[in-house]
């Protein structure tokens, strides 16, 4: 058995230190030793992006990294969206246009809907398709999903609100 | 968890990693930018002994464009496809950076890290193969030059690197001045595994092709398609050229059948792509599945 690894995580702004085998993904280290169960795991492979957070302010899937290579970087994760009821424009986006059902994969749809806002501030629905690609939705159909990011968009280029 | 467990140690030179590779040899993967490794640690396809996380070795990334283009290995494939330098001396290469996986792969995925892992279905290896680009592999006896056919020969997920190798540069030679390329895949989804795909490179003289190097992938392994070169090469640009080419090309092609598609259909792409690829080198519409 590996030697336990102690490493800090910057998680929405605070500091957390955690002792983690260099074998725990960052995802369970976010969920497990965290707490922060918002990031959801669906395929652990890369393919289903309800994994979705920022590190450093790019977009990743935490599935596919290690709790040590995250040791001092900046994580975003979807507690760190909004505050409370006082949702984040892309939050209230998807509750006003259905943009989720079960909502398994809203986490991850979040995060990357900001991501590809904060790079294409004016998306055409193609361009959301092709952007948000990596996160799979069962519920939706993916229509709502569109829709919502668009809306988002609007506002957040009126307010210049950003992650 | 979901790996098995594993040593982890996180070099920041060259010379650190190259130690521990030496050290730990065969019972040591690299880990790059774990988009694909991380996967087979997760589903324990991949047992190491000991993991080489060389993310903290700064030197690995950088873009030099003087000439020949050198990469270093660690380069993110994001950085790689929106760098100027890379898309004024090879268009084709961000280009085909596009097609890899999603944002979130890109911003941890790496040049270096997807040509040692040799997935046949990557862009890649065979977009390289095509730009004649060549590599260094270095180890702590060393460093060797690689070119990119001699890295991958037929392998598929793994290449001829050594134990205690790493890939440490790519270097692409300077396009000549009136070459132009084009870039199709197939892919049921945007960002998904290509079912078949072509990187074409043709200079012309006049209208008269002088060089042609096609690389292809999506098939049992990243491969030349010397069949269909050898029917432009002397020939007019143009649809009989181009029609010989993509016939070339299919009986060139390594094609293998999986839930995805038969042998079959994906030959038949790979003459279509390769159609497709040309027109769009010689300046017309490529056309279909961008």
């Amino acid at each position: 058995m590996a030697e336990t690894m102690s490493v800090v995580l910057n998680v929405n702004g605070s500091g957390r230190a955690v002792s983690v085998e260099p074998r725990k993904t960052l995802a369970d280290a976010i969920r497990e030793d965290l707490g922060l169960t918002g990031t959801h795991l669906g395929c652990e492979h890369g393919v289903c992006g309800a994994c979705t957070i920022l590190l450093d302010g790019e977009v990743v899937r935490s599935c596919l990294l290690l709790a040590v290579q995250a040791d001092g970087a900046e994580i975003t994760t979807i507690e760190g969206i909004g505050a409370g009821d006082d949702l984040h424009p892309m939050q209230q986006a998807f509750s006003e246009y259905h943009g989720l059902q079960c909502g398994f994969c809203t986490p991850g749809m979040i995060l990357a809907g900001i991501d590809v806002v904060s790079r294409n501030p004016d998306p055409t629905p193609q361009e959301i398709r092709e952007e948000m690609g990596g996160n799979i939705c069962r519920c939706t159909g993916y229509q709502k999903i569109v829709e919502s990011v668009q809306a988002a968009a609007a506002v957040m280029s009126t307010e210049g609100g950003s992650a | 968890m979901k790996p098995a467990a594993f040593d982890y140690s996180a070099p920041e030179s060259i010379a650190e990693a190259l130690d521990l590779l030496a050290e730990h040899g065969s019972g040591a993967k690299v880990l790059a930018g774990g988009q694909s490794l991380v996967p087979m640690l997760n589903f324990r396809l991949a047992r190491p002994a000991h993991l080489i996380d060389v993310n903290g070795v700064d030197s690995l990334s950088y873009i030099s464009a003087n000439g020949t283009l050198r990469i270093g290995s660690m380069t993110r494939l994001t950085a790689l496809g929106e760098s100027g330098d890379v898309a004024g001396a090879h268009p084709i290469i961000p280009k085909a950076v596009a097609h890899i996986g999603h944002r979130a792969i890109r911003n941890r995925g790496t040049i270096g890290g997807s040509l040692a892992h040799n997935d046949p279905a990557a862009e890649l290896p065979a977009v390289l193969m095509a730009l004649d680009a060549e590599v260094t592999a270095r180890s702590a006896d060393g460093e060797r030059v690689v070119g990119m056919q001699d890295l991958i020969e037929d392998r598929l997920f793994e290449t001829t690197l050594g134990d205690t190798e790493l890939l440490t540069e790519i270097r692409i030679p300077a396009a000549a001045a009136s070459s132009t390329s084009g870039f199709q895949e197939f892919a049921r989804r945007h960002g998904d595994f290509a079912l078949a795909g072509v990187a074409a490179v043709i200079t012309t003289d006049g209208s008269t092709i002088t060089q042609a190097a096609l690389g292809a992938f999506g098939g049992t392994h990243a491969t030349r398609l010397p069949t269909a070169e050898a029917a432009l090469l002397g020939a007019e640009t143009g649809d009989a050229a181009f029609a010989a080419a993509g016939a070339g090309a299919a009986a060139d092609f390594p094609a293998t059948s999986d839930v995805h598609g038969t042998a079959e259909y994906r030959s038949h792409l790979i003459n279509v792509l390769t159609v497709r690829a040309l027109k769009e080198a010689a300046g017309n519409s490529g056309g279909g599945n961008g």
